[in-house]
């Protein structure tokens, strides 16, 4: 039997004040928005003044928003498709015992992860431009693939770590050619691994507004791209109702999350 | 392995075989890497170099102005160029405004002197004839400023195809004719927005500790069912897009916003409080979308920690908190590192949060270089930001992978 003393218990007391105020701190403002995005007025004033659904119905009639959401999920889905091919290809590489050069190659493999975005974003301009590819969603695509495939390296690095290459080795040495042990050997024990790589690089684009800042244009706007006008230039409450949506769409990628990996702690790309 | 020390060495021919064999193996492990590394290379990595190497390139005075670029090399900067350096200038001016060159190159000066461009452009407009008379006189008539030295030497400075100005600029230092000086104080700005940025991203890394330690502790010392169900407060909020969050902050912080009007419910406050477009809403906004990196970077770590050391040392008589601090921290360090470096590495590339909660005195080097090549068009000295604040995130990864090193960076 463990016996506490009196400090413990105090300590453990102010420890979960302390943790429920901080919890209360990162939770709040993301909640708070659901119920705000019903406020009647249109400035972004409290106490509300009246409930109202009109920000819901403004942004659903906006052809604006209609198409900001449309180019997220295209430029997302082709990008994550993009990342996860070549991520989950290089994780195979990198974790193999042979692999040459791990201490240079692994910083270039993971430098989109750690270079600051606005010098990501202006090079691209400089480099996409002559070649015709800013203003256009393969620009775009191409910029957030990039961008998602530190994820899908990690993540599916992490997974094969615990492989064990024996059962590639058996499946060759029984005449299974190199893509049939892939398909039928390999990815289906690292498949957690690749989709929560896949998440990551689609949580990555889609929350990304500072490459399209540069290299987008009218035709690629996105949500965050939309919302950030929408702070910008024009206040516009439509934006609380497309953020109470996105928290909702983020409980969802929660629990999607969860249920792939069991229990995870994942990380997004929430650089600002 | 004694028995090897005694064995035979490998046949030559079997040693080679398994040489050739190991380095074929090698190059497959890296065809699987090769065509992330080639589509990095071509989209990330060649793009960024170019904008790096902007910063040392220097193409469009000598490029405008071909003729005084040559008669300049050989100027020692003592007294006015002789006479024919001031016909070639004549020259060159109207070469260039009929190739369309000479506002790039006027751009290009009036990075040393703001009112160059106008210089350029207005003795354009006037060009003194060379079959008139002296050119030289013709000159200063449009401008006195063509009659002092310090023009010239910033013509001969920008006429260089590699130069060192931007750099230079870039924090706040100029080469003039008396070598290295640093700017007037009024117009330095980016030696000020270095150390603002390292400050902002200091106390955010400091704050996201602070907050962060104890929450992962908790979680990490709970019961799993309590920490999994506590856990969904930072997934939560992680999960959640860096615009709607931003714009939760941008809501909540106004005069008339939710956070001023309970604290004036609860009699705190009388006047509304200041919380945005200033020092705290960039704080606030940052430490908010950061600290469930410094969070669950922390809790990886402490999940794994075994109690039974802490409990080791309260039973030989240390007093708990002792005990804590001498014993539970340092092994904790993996957790504080990996979290520090990712919210400091974060911290300083941030454009979004500042700029919406941010107020006129807090910029950081990302917004500059957004405004450098957004508004002012200058390549050069948003390449050589671009050189400082890429330099600064190296050495913060380099010390990272040194201490606790790369492969500590889980995600799942």
């Amino acid at each position: 039997m463990q016996s506490t003393t009196l400090t413990e218990r105090v300590g453990r007391r102010v420890l979960r004040l302390v943790s429920a105020a901080v919890l209360v701190f990162l939770v709040a403002p993301v909640l708070i928005v659901i119920p705000l995005s019903f406020n009647e007025s249109a400035y972004f004033s409290y106490p509300m003044s009246g409930f109202s659904t009109r920000w819901y119905a403004a942004l659903v009639s906006s052809e604006e928003w209609r198409l900001a959401v449309v180019n997220s999920f295209i430029i997302g889905l082709a990008s994550t498709a993009i990342a996860t091919v070549l991520g989950t290809a290089a994780a195979m590489g990198i974790s193999r015992p042979s692999f040459p050069l791990r201490g240079f190659i692994m910083p270039l493999l993971i430098s989109p992860m750690i270079i600051p975005i606005v010098v990501v974003a202006v090079s691209l301009y400089l480099v996409f431009a002559p070649l015709g590819l800013t203003s256009s969603h393969a620009g775009v695509i191409l910029a957030h693939a990039a961008l998602g495939t530190p994820f899908v390296v990690i993540t599916v690095t992490a997974t094969l770590m615990a492989f064990n290459w024996n059962l590639v080795r058996a499946a060759a040495s029984l005449g299974a050619p190199p893509l049939v042990t892939f398909r039928r050997v390999t990815l289906p024990l690292i498949a957690p691994g690749v989709a929560t790589g896949a998440v990551f690089a689609f949580a990555t684009s889609f929350d990304e507004v500072i490459v399209i800042l540069f290299i987008g244009g009218a035709e690629q706007k996105t949500i965050p791209r939309q919302m950030w006008s929408g702070i910008r230039d024009q206040i516009n409450p439509s934006i609380l109702a497309m953020a109470a949506l996105l928290t909702v769409f983020a409980i969802t990628l929660f629990l999607v999350i969860d249920w792939l990996h069991g229990r995870a702690a994942p990380a997004a790309d929430t650089r600002g | 392995m004694a028995a090897g020390a005694e064995a035979d060495p490998m046949p030559r021919a079997g040693r080679d075989a398994y040489r050739a064999a190991r380095r074929k193996e090698a190059m497959r492990s890296l065809a699987f890497a090769l065509p992330l590394l080639v589509f990095l290379v071509a989209v990330f990595l060649y793009p960024i170099g170019a904008l790096l190497l902007r910063s040392v390139q220097s193409e469009d005075v000598a490029a405008a102005l071909p003729r005084v670029s040559a008669g300049l090399a050989a100027w020692s900067g003592a007294a006015l160029p002789p006479s024919p350096v001031f016909e070639a200038l004549a020259a060159d001016i109207a070469a260039a405004q009929e190739r369309g060159t000479l506002v790039s190159a006027a751009r290009r000066l009036n990075t040393y002197e703001p009112g160059f461009r106008s210089l350029i452009l207005k003795t354009a407009r006037r060009l003194p004839d060379p079959a008139a008379g002296p050119v030289a006189p013709a000159f200063v008539a449009i401008d006195p400023r063509w009659g002092e030295t310090e023009t010239w030497h910033f013509i001969q400075r920008a006429s260089a195809r590699i130069t060192p100005d931007y750099l230079l600029a870039a924090i706040d230092l100029r080469a003039g004719p008396r070598g290295l000086s640093e700017l007037p104080p009024d117009q330095r700005i980016y030696q000020a927005a270095f150390a603002r940025t390292f400050l902002i991203s200091g106390t955010v890394t400091l704050l996201c500790l602070i907050l962060g330690y104890p929450v992962a502790y908790l979680l990490a010392t709970l019961p799993p069912r309590q920490s999994n169900r506590l856990m969904i407060f930072v997934i939560v909020p992680f999960w959640t897009s860096l615009l709607v969050r931003t714009t939760a902050w941008y809501v909540l912080l106004q005069p008339n916003g939710v956070v001023n009007a309970l604290l004036a419910q609860a009699g705190l406050t009388r006047e509304p409080l200041a919380l945005m477009f200033n020092r705290t809403g960039v704080l606030v906004g940052m430490t908010h979308v950061l600290l469930p990196f410094m969070i669950l970077a922390n809790y990886a770590v402490m999940r794994g920690i075994s109690p039974s050391y802490q409990r080791a040392a309260v039973s030989l008589g240390a007093h708990p908190a002792i005990a804590f601090l001498r014993v539970y921290v340092p092994q904790t360090l993996p957790g504080i590192g990996t979290g520090t470096f990712l919210v400091f590495v974060l911290a300083i590339g941030y454009y979004i949060t500042p700029a919406l909660l941010g107020g006129g005195g807090d910029e950081m080097i990302s917004q500059l270089i957004a405004f450098q090549m957004d508004r002012q068009l200058n390549w050069g000295l948003a390449g050589a930001l671009s050189v400082y604040l890429v330099l600064l995130t190296l050495a913060v990864y380099f010390v990272f992978n040194h201490f606790v090193g790369v492969d500590r960076l889980r995600l799942g």
